[in-house]
């Protein structure tokens, strides 16, 4: 029988940086790894905005109940919005299906709206006039940009979509056994 | 408000021409080349004027430069360094990452596109043959009597038989789709998207954010300009015949498959959405339904249109593909070079293609992008495919056309057209063309 691809687990030790990466219109293109492609950003928080910024957990969930669609465009598995070391520092990492750097102003443009920029506003560096500079948001987002040095995947390079389709099909095949019976 | 009378026309109207010659040009000095835009920036047609006078114009001439171009002119490092990477970088230096790959390689450009002494370009318009002569004669006079402008190439794009509808090589109508900018009292025909702010193709004026990116400096260079990008690509017909024949057996059924690379009915234009079966001329030619249509909700799975067809891929209709669709938008402005195939003829190697020039305000986020992304990158929809007419087929790539109960898969998908030249211009307004020309 076949052994398809994503019955064996992976990992893939990346180096710091590699010549051979395609350039993309904004910089490098980090490799496709077992765990598909990431971003995880790090920033300082603005002392005294640590309150704020977790309360966006909040707002955003809220804001993505009413619109569950928005992000679609991105093509995610997940993203982790973490604070650390005393709420002094802010960590989001992102799991997704594309590229950052071929759909970075789709990026900007839905952290705009899911106000995710809004928490950005936080964090020390990140330009003021972010709203009218999408090229000084992309330069804070690839210089906070901290990448991998392994990754692994249970299930390498599955898409998110092809995740969706298999629990589908799962569905779709128990509703014919049960309309068989 | 769009100062009409400091725009060129170039992007904002289409002169009834049937005939036109594009001119690339350099300039031996900065001297000779200011002469020489100070010589045709009064002839170079102005938006207002030629809205006006479209019917009963002559001839239409635009001009634009490369960054070459405006350094060889003598605009200044700090004015220089203020433009956009993606134009001072030029599309040869930018080819991989488009995807302008394998034979699509700038190695394999034309015209001497990708000489680093190309500084501008000249496109003209003319409503006959022989008004485009007298033009031509009058420029040739004045390159004797002033040396140091050289022309490097030159193209001639000629519309193709038959001539009751614009179509290119392999015979599909073209121009049924274009942006509508606001303000210029155009409404959108039916399911077409709403009317773009004119800063998404003129310096100047808010985007579609609602506010204005920042000019290249100075601001009388740049206000009222646009970028445009250049893109030769010759169409190899016999290749596209044969493997329409080889792939469906009988006219109708080659029809039908024209169709599915397209996502439109060749002859007519009428969207396979809303025709799926078979041709509807009315529909295809009637504006208020040729554009009403969308496919997150009339075609999800792609039985119609194919998700990798041309036209899904380069405008996606669904917010779920992308929300600023609205900011990946070009005007496109060009036409058809080389002799016409007649049908039926065997292909006779004659370099025959489109020759087209991309407007929009930022080269990057709008011509690039749809390039690279929508046209080139095989992880679109995960369909691990190329656009069929314009990505970059090396013979790796499939052709999927859903099909119930099973899909459609064409092998190995030939390319239909190969990338023969390409760059990137800076459209100026009228303003900076005095400007150009008065550098000191």
């Amino acid at each position: 029988m076949k052994t398809h691809e994503w019955e064996t687990p992976k990992a893939v030790a990346i180096p710091k940086e590699n010549k051979e990466w395609e350039m993309g219109r904004y910089g490098p293109i980090w490799p496709k790894t077992p765990a598909c492609y990431g971003f995880t950003i790090i920033a300082d928080v603005k002392p005294g905005r640590e309150a704020i910024v977790r309360q966006y957990g909040t707002t955003i969930a809220e804001a993505l109940k009413g619109s569950p669609d928005l992000l679609a465009p991105l093509k995610l598995h997940y993203l982790r919005w973490v604070l650390f070391d005393n709420d002094t520092k802010f960590m989001y990492q992102g799991i997704f299906d594309t590229d950052f750097d071929k759909y970075t102003e789709d990026a900007v443009a839905l952290f705009t709206l899911s106000g995710v920029n809004t928490v950005f506003e936080n964090l020390v560096g990140f330009p003021e006039d972010w709203k009218t500079n999408t090229p000084a948001f992309i330069k804070f987002v690839r210089e906070h940009q901290c990448n991998s040095f392994l990754e692994y995947g249970e299930y390498p390079y599955v898409s998110a979509d092809e995740i969706k389709k298999a629990l589908r099909l799962k569905a779709a095949f128990s509703e014919m056994l049960d309309q068989m019976q | 408000m769009l100062e009409l009378d400091d725009i060129q026309h170039y992007l904002l109207c289409r002169p009834r021409a049937i005939i036109a010659q594009y001119f690339f040009m350099s300039f031996d000095s900065a001297d000779s080349g200011r002469k020489w835009v100070g010589a045709l920036a009064d002839k170079v047609g102005v938006a207002k004027s030629v809205l006006e006078a479209a019917e009963t114009d002559l001839r239409w001439i635009t001009l634009a430069f490369t960054y070459n171009g405006l350094k060889k002119l003598g605009v200044d490092e700090a004015s220089l360094e203020s433009f956009p990477d993606a134009y001072k970088q030029g599309m040869a230096a930018r080819a991989r990452m488009l995807g302008f790959t394998d034979y699509n390689h700038p190695d394999n450009w034309e015209d001497k596109i990708t000489d680093p002494n190309l500084h501008a370009t000249v496109i003209l318009f003319a409503r006959t043959q022989e008004e485009k002569q007298r033009c031509i004669d009058l420029h040739d006079q004045w390159l004797k009597e002033n040396p140091g402008v050289n022309t490097l190439s030159t193209l001639v794009l000629e519309a193709l038989p038959p001539y009751d509808y614009v179509h290119e090589h392999f015979g599909y109508r073209d121009r049924i789709t274009t942006p509508v900018i606001e303000g210029m009292g155009i409404t959108p025909s039916p399911g077409s998207m709403p009317p773009s702010k004119a800063g998404e193709f003129f310096l100047g004026y808010n985007d579609e954010t609602g506010t204005m990116p920042a000019l290249p400096q100075p601001v009388e260079l740049s206000k009222n300009g646009s970028f445009l990008a250049y893109v030769k690509m010759k169409e190899h017909v016999g290749a596209f015949r044969d493997f329409l024949k080889a792939n469906a057996a009988t006219e109708d059924e080659q029809e039908f498959l024209a169709a599915k690379l397209m996502g439109r009915w060749r002859k007519s234009g009428a969207p396979l959405v809303l025709c799926p079966e078979k041709d509807d001329h009315e529909l295809g030619w009637d504006e208020k339904r040729n554009n009403n249509f969308d496919f997150a909700n009339m075609d999800p799975k792609g039985y119609a249109c194919p998700v990798g067809s041309h036209i899904r891929r380069m405008n996606v209709r669904d917010n779920k593909v992308s929300q600023i669709m609205n900011r990946r938008l070009i005007i496109r402005r060009g036409g058809t070079y080389g002799p016409h195939l007649p049908e039926g003829a065997p292909e006779d190697g004659a370099n025959r293609g489109i020759a087209v020039f991309a407007g929009c305000a930022d080269i990057s986020r709008q011509f690039e992008f749809l390039v690279s992304v929508w046209a080139n990158d095989p992880e679109f929809a995960e369909l691990g495919e190329r656009d069929p007419f314009i990505g970059t087929q090396d013979g790796t790539f499939n052709m999927t056309i859903p099909k119930r109960p099973l899909k459609k898969t064409i092998k190995g998908l030939p390319a239909f057209t190969s990338v023969k030249g390409g760059a990137y211009f800076f459209l100026p307004g009228i303003k900076a063309l005095h400007y150009l020309a008065s550098l000191k």
